[in-house]
């Protein structure tokens, strides 16, 4: 173990003990908490939470609202990060804008800014008014599809970022050697641009799937108490119904869900051989 | 031009405006909310004026949360710095095992949900027996801005080419005189940009801070929150547009001091 002589290797210690006392051994002890009753280790709680069609309820909102969120983002984010990457000098610029101001404005703004969005008179309703695509104005504002709106719009920057660093790496001279060659544009993308860009892809998925899993503030916003995610239940089960024992439940299946994203998207990335 | 030249071409500007478009939405439309006279946020407003910052002023603790805030972003964006430069010059130059896992447990603040770090730490410093709040927020701040710091300054030092600290000791220069003169210089974007993020992520945190709030100490995003819930008039409109400069500040700051191309590097 000559390797752990080195000197350097002292100056992460602050870090590390830091993040070890004051992050990991708080979130060992919630797991642990989590498997223990009264008799020691126990299932029990899982058990419980899981045998309650209502909490199948939650956990089937949470998965399909970071689904169809992940999946606006991916379909506007996707060709936006190749707009990001070739567009012209001003009007990249103005794309870079206004993708790093959200980014640096706070979820509860960006929230409450949908709230005024998605009313009955407010700007998506009265535009699909006036392109027809409605007859009447409609609240969006506590629906499903004006949470997967809002939530695809403060995560936008997430999925177009990776994408776009992965983007701009491609020599767009491979695609003209694929057309010298005779490959029709639609063959050329889905066999030299796609496969190219599947790594910022898997990053972009991953990370606006994480978070969407895990938002409180802007389901608390725009859709209200009545739709429970994992999130929102386990922070109302701390915050108002003090029940800490199903929100150390929910807490811990959330982390689980996070944490496996996570590990499964760096292996994914890994055999794909991208090094985002 | 090709038909498909043209197509790709168009496709290009259109998601380019499309996008653009959306995602500058929510900020228009709060901007242009606070300066309206409308309680309802009619939208255009029926007259335009000031009396919701008028109002701003008579808004209760919005003064001490903003102050609370700028403290607690301000002190463990600085703690962040030290800490995270340290550790990343041994993630860096350090030849020891387990380096990836060092550097995976650093960052994975980033990728958990912060709902579920606020409460674990909320029990976790309660078993530790620290019960100041205000202590507590500041100690639980440092692990938001940490993951920012320990990213940036490590990509930026594993570009650093460290032959010429040599050289400036070659030239007469003291070992920590070439850290000061020609690492640390060197370093100043990465420093600047992880820091804004850091600032702007502690500024922003509203699920770890939740748990660490009694009614002396209250961060910016919880009261505004609760105002949000309480009694939605555009007065929040107009904290917002407040906000919104603030990010535009920081933002033309960032680009003259490091450019805009390098605060999009992921």
């Amino acid at each position: 173990m000559r390797a752990w002589r080195d000197p350097v290797a002292l100056l992460a210690v602050p870090a590390v003990l830091y993040l070890a006392i004051v992050y990991a051994f708080p979130l060992i002890l919630l797991l642990l908490k989590s498997f223990t009753g009264p008799a020691g280790l126990t299932l029990q709680p899982y058990v419980g939470f899981l045998s309650d069609p209502f909490n199948w309820r939650v956990i089937g909102n949470t998965l399909r609202v970071a689904l169809w969120t992940t999946l606006v983002c991916f379909v506007i984010g996707y060709p936006a990060a190749f707009a990001l990457a070739r567009a012209g000098l001003m009007l990249q610029i103005v794309m870079l804008v206004s993708i790093i101001l959200p980014l640096s404005i706070g979820v509860v703004v960006k929230a409450f800014a949908w709230q005024i969005v998605l009313r009955r008179d407010g700007v998506v309703s009265e535009l699909l008014v006036g392109l027809g695509l409605w007859d009447e104005p409609q609240r969006l504002l506590f629906t499903e599809t004006g949470l997967v709106l809002g939530a695809a719009n403060i995560f936008l920057p997430f999925m177009i970022l990776p994408i776009y660093s992965v983007v701009k790496l491609i020599d767009p001279r491979l695609s003209e050697a694929g057309a010298t060659l005779g490959a029709a544009p639609l063959y050329r993308f889905s066999h030299v641009v796609l496969p190219l860009t599947l790594p910022g892809i898997v990053s972009g998925v991953a990370f606006v799937f994480s978070m969407s899993v895990s938002m409180f503030v802007i389901p608390s916003l725009l859709i209200g108490d009545r739709f429970q995610t994992l999130a929102t239940l386990t922070g109302r089960s701390f915050l108002l119904m003090r029940n800490e024992q199903l929100g150390s439940t929910t807490a811990v299946i959330l982390l689980a869900l996070a944490a496996s994203i996570v590990v499964f998207s760096t292996w994914l990335a890994r055999r794909l051989g991208g090094d985002t | 031009m090709t038909p498909s030249e043209r197509l790709a071409r168009f496709l290009v500007g259109f998601a380019a405006i499309f996008t653009v478009v959306f995602l500058m939405t929510p900020l228009v439309v709060t901007v242009a909310v606070s300066f309206g006279s409308s309680t309802v946020f009619t939208l255009p407003p029926p007259e335009w004026s000031l009396r919701w910052y008028d109002k701003l002023a008579q808004t209760r603790g919005l003064l001490p949360a903003l102050a609370v805030s700028l403290e607690v972003a301000a002190v463990s964006t600085a703690a962040a710095l030290v800490l995270g430069t340290l550790c990343a010059v041994a993630l860096v130059r350090g030849r020891f095992p387990g380096r990836d896992t060092i550097a995976t447990f650093l960052v994975s603040p980033l990728m958990l949900p912060g709902l579920v770090i606020g409460i674990a730490m909320l029990q976790g410093f309660k078993a530790m027996g620290l019960r100041d709040v205000h202590g507590s927020l500041l100690v639980a701040h440092v692990v938001i801005t940490l993951p920012y710091v320990v990213r940036t300054v490590a990509g930026a030092l594993s570009l650093f080419d460290f032959a010429l600290i040599d050289a400036a000791r070659t030239l007469g220069c003291s070992y920590p005189a070439a850290l000061m003169r020609v690492l640390v210089p060197s370093l100043a974007p990465a420093f600047l940009t992880s820091g804004m993020f850091a600032f702007l992520a502690s500024m922003d945190n509203y699920p770890i801070s939740i748990f660490f709030t009694d009614a002396w100490t209250k961060t910016l995003p919880i009261q505004m929150l609760q105002y949000v819930e309480e009694q939605p008039d555009p007065t929040i409109a107009a904290i917002s547009a407040g906000l919104v400069l603030l990010a535009i500040l920081a933002l033309v700051l960032g680009d003259r001091l490091v450019g805009l191309r390098k605060l999009a590097d992921f």
